[in-house]
């Protein structure tokens, strides 16, 4: 089983722009997805990502050492459905 | 319903930051100009039919974000000029909600369709249940008449293959009372006499095209002036941004306020009034009495269920009290309430205490706009230390609890919660309003005290709030225990 690691960017920013929702993930990992990762959710202090013309692509997540801008819930499920999938 | 973090709720917040950061290197006349611009550069995806339409609607959305209506829009008229005049306003002006006729998608009235998945079977019984004759066959296809169809629904709830589809009007489903229709072209607008100022259409709007008229203009100028600038915060707030406690108050202060009060003191004393008062009522022969902290309820009752008005209680609201608290230690200063609330809008102006009232979008995008992390800032002592009842107002249930922990016979106490004013709210509303008159007769269930939240879920998934309610909550408890 691979290990997932998420940091979710909870700086102000990130915040303001929506970033709570995927403070949800936990609750939200589809049935297909369970039990095949060893996934560890985190909050993190603001990632600095967001300087200033690429505040626009908040909120950040990082998933393992790659980056997602313009992150959703729905758009992290899918880069672990890759992780996961891709063997 | 609605995400409440979605692509219109973040144009909205990225326009008040935008706007914030020009008005704090003092250009916002001149930068105003640039941000339909900036938002929707050429070369861009648009959103509508072409980047030239998109910035149409930024500039309309620059306006209302400047605190301006759109119901007498002036196409010649500079986003300057808006801004100079934003900038020269004593107070926020009436109404504040404001429709966006350019966004506004002019939903389809008819509501109900036929999809391709129609058979025209033998059977047909859309069209025998149709009461107003409207549905025909027509090339192997049930097709509607507009000009007949009352939008009653038998069709769809009849057909067997689910062909039959209900396209809805957000903003007018979402409304709870009826304030919201459509004028001769099929654009949407407020009957701000029946409007409670839930916000409720605002959420809904997948067009983003209700929008509130921010007030952050307003207050952000006085700080530049050197005005001493009073915050107060209500519960939710509170539960909208992770940090440790006294965090939010380092990062208030370092946003430009002068001293940052909890409202949950003011919530301290209305619970403390209410309980008193609910025993008076009582004593008194009164069948029940409602709580009366949520604005958007207590107009919903004076314009549409005048039967229960007796009932609510004339105790007045949290931020009422925190504001009076303000105004008796520094009488000169400005007052701010920052709520996740519209209709405390409208309750701001009526009351000579509150100078301001923000939202959660507006405090965020200021806490943006000046590079302010709350995690990273210092940790304020609080002076006073409001109860965990008080702070628990922003849930629902929070307010009756607060109550009950306060009555010298809490046994005595029925309470109910009405926990959200949609549609169904507004009935259980009249219910209640029917019993009070004597109109329906009152069982052994009748509550004797009733708390409603317009919002279902409460203050914490109000309008203007940033944060998923689930995670507000788990927030919330933290904050209770601080």
């Amino acid at each position: 089983m691979k290990n997932i690691r998420v940091s979710i960017c909870t700086g102000t920013a990130c915040f303001v722009m929506g970033a709570s929702e995927i403070m949800m993930l936990e609750d939200s990992i589809p049935e297909d997805l369970q039990g095949r990762m060893n996934l560890e959710i985190e909050g993190v202090s603001c990632l600095e990502k967001c300087t200033n013309h690429n505040r626009q692509k908040a909120p950040f997540v990082l998933i393992n050492d790659n980056l997602l801008e313009n992150a959703t819930l729905a758009g992290v499920i899918d880069a672990l459905r890759t992780i996961v999938e891709e063997e | 319903m609605l995400h409440l973090n979605n692509n219109a709720s973040k144009i909205k917040r990225e326009i008040l930051i935008r706007l914030t950061k020009l008005q704090l290197e003092g250009k916002l006349e001149e930068g105003a100009h640039y941000i339909p611009r900036e938002m929707a550069p050429r070369g861009s995806e648009p959103f509508r039919c072409c980047i030239y339409h998109d910035r149409e609607i930024l500039r309309q959305r620059v306006i209302a974000r400047l605190g301006w209506g759109l119901e007498d829009y002036d196409d010649d008229k500079k986003l300057a000029d808006y801004a100079k005049e934003a900038l020269e306003r004593e107070a926020p002006t009436w109404p504040m909600l404001t429709v966006l006729d350019e966004a506004c998608n002019a939903c389809v009235k008819t509501q109900f369709v036929v999809t391709d998945a129609c058979q025209a079977c033998l059977a047909r019984p859309c069209m025998l249940n149709c009461n107003k004759k409207a549905i025909e066959i027509k090339k192997s296809r049930a097709v509607i008449d507009k000009d007949l169809c009352n939008n009653c629904g038998l069709c769809m709830t009849n057909c067997p293959y689910n062909a039959i589809i209900k396209i809805p009007v957000p903003c007018e489903e979402a409304c709870p009372v009826g304030a919201i229709t459509k004028d001769e072209n099929g654009k949407e607008v407020i009957d701000y006499h029946k409007c409670t100022f839930c916000g409720n259409c605002m959420r809904a709007c997948p067009f983003g095209a209700m929008m509130d008229k921010s007030q952050l203009v307003d207050v952000i100028k006085h700080m530049m002036n050197g005005k001493k600038i009073h915050a107060m915060y209500a519960p939710a707030v509170a539960a909208q941004f992770r940090s440790a406690p006294g965090q939010l108050e380092g990062a208030l202060m370092a946003a430009g306020f002068e001293k940052v009060w909890e409202v949950a003191q003011g919530a301290d004393i209305t619970a403390e009034k209410e309980a008193h008062e609910f025993e008076e009522r009582m004593e008194e022969g009164a069948k029940m009495m409602t709580t009366s902290c949520c604005p958007a309820y207590v107009r919903a009752v004076k314009r549409h269920v005048p039967a229960l008005e007796s009932c609510i209680s004339d105790t007045k609201s949290p931020m009422h009290y925190t504001a009076e608290l303000v105004k008796k230690e520094a009488p000169d200063c400005v007052s701010v309430f920052i709520g996740p609330c519209l209709a405390k809008r409208r309750e701001g102006m009526d009351d000579p205490y509150v100078d301001y009232v923000l939202s959660i979008e507006e405090i965020g995008a200021l806490f943006v706009a000046k590079n302010i992390e709350l995690e990273k800032q210092e940790i304020m002592h609080k002076e006073n230390n409001p109860s965990p009842t008080g702070r628990n107002f922003a849930i629902t249930g929070g307010v009756a609890e607060a109550v009950k922990v306060r009555l010298k016979q809490p046994e005595k106490l029925k309470a109910a919660v009405i926990n959200g004013l949609s549609k169904a709210g507004m009935k259980q509303l009249e219910n209640y309003g029917k019993i009070n008159s004597g109109e329906i007769p009152a069982t052994e269930d009748t509550p004797n005290l009733i708390e409603v939240m317009s919002c279902e879920g409460g203050c914490i998934a109000g309008p203007s709030v940033i944060t998923n309610p689930k995670v507000a909550a788990i927030q919330l408890k933290k904050y209770l225990g601080q």
